[in-house]
């Protein structure tokens, strides 16, 4: 039995509780929170003991693991004292606003032989799991292109009142949304050399971004282009989805699908033929022990709890993946600083979103 | 940790109809397609183009639909109630809430924001938050009660004979081993809306155990039931051992898992199963509709 510790009961944080508190191998001993009604609720209808203290918990009650769902700007300081009192970390996405600090609490872990996890539930989804399986297989030959894309109607109009939309405390479009298809890019063709024509783009926002346009640059001359709108109200929910092109075909899938187009040219691929294919959930799918909102959310918790069981478990999304992403968030920040090249001089002008910098004929150093 | 006082057994509704129509497709859901699902945003777009569906499908047989609490199923709800004779014995079985509503909403304005724009009156939550008191057993039930009341304004005048708490909070509440909430959401339904209350989830073996405790006798459970064993969380057997074995009323929703499985085929083996009332399904064609109740009628 894992003894974990959940902290943060939001949005993410209370489903989290509720998948690995149904978890057959784990027992949930303390759940943290700095808001009283939450913890009140939850200690008198639920039994579960409560902190709003997280130093006070880790004091309190012996564990083996936590799982941490708070706001991103809290996220190395909480890692950093589990880790130091030798706990297994899960934590939500992005692990932190730096990549430093998160190279830093990755070595961190793997100094001390624990077991990291980061929320990036994406690679537990069926459809991209078989397009990370077909790229392995050379299915489509060598790629050239990359195109990751997310929509969403999360902010809809000019007022937010969270930390999502304070770009601060880990908020805003590149952060909380971009970071997941940036991750499968980053999945997909490995860790970017570098970014260019970034585009952090204000909708609706004033204090951060909404829309996040961008090219990463690979080795072997391979690119992927990152497009991302989070004030897109024509899409129900958050749609991701990613389109790969190369020398021997082409896959675009989204949560539900994968559709794959193979030339004569592809190697041979079991249950492929050449031509279009379509493979649909119910056939790329695990099953779970329990389900809340996608397989993917309780698969990767399941893949968390049988790693601190059995460490020779592939790691998927440990914090060393997740502290490319954060790289590559960190150049894109950097890169639409540097705003776009031109020689305009007149087109010197700012941007919509004001934290952005336009600067004349320079491009990275 | 139970209520004292228990919930009533329930006298409400007798059995189900044998069908019962769903809503998914008119809202862009398909969990096979997200191509699908935008072609059917588009095509009903319009409630015009809902409701010629409706009125196939009430011409095929179907009185009973079972509806989330979208904001457009208020105006199915306007044509119905203002039309009764044309909709004779057509009933509404909402399902609540309408989570990604609320899941916006606190992705926007957090947890109590959002709660705030849902409530009828503000007045009890601020006192449950401000006031740093502790929450009173009389708060939550409250507070779970307005939002059902909040999420059943728009069928007032229209017979609701079920009304069903949607999976993602009934699995999300299950997890959390908040078992009180679902007596607090039955007792509920039953005495001010005189319906019998239903519980989606894709946990269905792990959900009857908890509502025995919550004591909710005979419940009426809707889950993903099918020959290929999809998003039937527990595994196929357990649900099999449960439709044999306890005491249930079951719904049977993703019959077809999302078109995998041919019609005939699928409700061969639903029926083969012992004790399911009903069977959930969504159409978009006279055709399809037509072709799904005859199935049923046959094989059921």
């Amino acid at each position: 039995m894992i003894r974990m510790g959940v902290v943060g009961l939001g949005k993410m944080g209370l489903s989290h509780l509720s998948m690995v508190g149904a978890h057959p191998d784990v027992s949930v001993d303390a759940v943290v929170d700095s808001t009283g009604y939450i913890l009140d609720v939850l200690g008198r209808y639920t039994g579960m003991r409560t902190f709003g203290d997280y130093q006070e918990m880790l004091d309190g009650v012996e564990l083996d693991a936590v799982l941490i769902a708070t706001p991103t700007r809290f996220h190395a300081p909480m890692v950093r004292s589990a880790l130091e009192r030798g706990l297994h970390v899960f934590c939500e996405k992005p692990l932190c606003l730096t990549a430093a600090e998160s190279r830093e609490l990755a070595e961190m872990a793997s100094e001390r032989g624990l077991v990291t996890q980061v929320g990036y539930h994406n690679r537990f989804v069926g459809a991209f799991k078989e397009v990370r399986r077909l790229l392995d297989l050379g299915a489509i030959g060598k790629v050239s292109h990359v195109l990751v894309e997310a929509y969403g109607p999360v902010v809809l109009r000019p007022k937010g009142s969270t930390w999502r939309s304070k770009r601060t405390e880990g908020g805003g479009a590149l952060y909380d949304y971009a970071a997941h298809p940036i991750d499968l890019a980053a999945w997909y063709a490995g860790v970017p050399y570098g970014v260019g024509g970034t585009v952090l783009g204000g909708v609706f926002s004033t204090d951060t971004e909404d829309e996040v346009f961008s090219t990463l640059f690979f080795d072997q001359g391979t690119s992927a282009q990152v497009s991302v709108n989070w004030s897109d109200e024509s899409y129900r929910k958050m749609t991701t989805q990613v389109t790969i092109t190369g020398t021997g075909g082409r896959i675009h899938a989204d949560r539900q699908e994968v559709q794959v187009y193979l030339r004569s040219t592809a190697p041979e691929v079991d249950g492929y033929e050449p031509g279009w294919n379509v493979k649909y959930t119910t056939e790329l799918t695990d099953p779970v022990w329990f389900y809340l909102r996608g397989e993917e959310y309780s698969a990767q918790l399941d893949h968390f709890v049988r790693r601190i069981g059995d460490p020779a478990l592939p790691d998927v999304n440990s914090f060393a993946s997740a502290a490319v992403t954060d790289r590559v968030l960190e150049m894109l920040t950097i890169d639409a600083a540097a705003g776009p090249t031109t020689l305009d001089a007149a087109a010197v002008a700012p941007l919509p979103v004001p934290q952005h910098r336009r600067s004349l004929l320079r491009r990275r150093a | 940790m139970t209520l004292e006082s228990q919930v009533a057994v329930a006298g409400g509704t007798g059995r189900l109809d044998r069908f019962l129509f769903g809503d998914n497709q008119f809202f862009g859901v398909n969990h096979m397609s997200e191509e699908k699902a935008r072609a059917q945003s588009m095509r009903f777009q319009r409630v015009d183009a809902v409701m010629d569906v409706l009125d196939d499908a009430y011409a095929a047989g179907v009185r009973s639909f079972m509806c989330t609490t979208h904001d457009r199923i208020a105006e199915i709800v306007d044509r119905v109630r203002s039309d009764p004779q044309h909709y004779e014995g057509f009933t509404f079985l909402p399902c609540m809430p309408y989570a990604h509503k609320y899941a916006d909403a606190v992705t926007e304005s957090g947890m109590l924001g959002a709660l705030r724009r849902f409530l009828p009156e503000e007045g009890m939550l601020n006192a449950m938050v401000r006031g740093g008191r502790s929450v009173a057993t009389k708060d939550v039930e409250g507070l779970i009660t307005l939002l059902v009341d909040a999420e059943m304004a728009m069928f007032r005048g229209v017979p609701t004979p079920v009304v069903w708490l949607q999976n993602v909070v009934v699995d999300l509440l299950l997890g959390l081993g908040f078992t009180d909430a679902f007596a607090i959401f039955a007792r509920h339904v039953r005495t001010r809306y005189g319906a019998e209350p239903g519980f989606i989830t894709m946990n269905l073996p792990m959900l009857l155990g908890v509502l025995e405790q919550a004591g909710i006798e005979n419940p009426l459970v809707c889950s993903n039931i099918n020959k290929i064993g999809f998003r039937m969380s527990g595994g196929i057997e357990a649900y099999q051992e449960a439709l044999d074995a306890r005491p249930f009323r079951a719904v049977a929703m993703s019959v077809f898992a999302s078109g995998a499985i041919p019609p005939r085929e699928a409700l061969e083996w639903i029926f083969a199963q012992p004790h399911i009332e009903s069977v959930v399904f969504g159409a978009s064609s006279r055709a399809h509709i037509r072709q799904t109740v005859e199935l049923v009628r046959e094989l059921g």
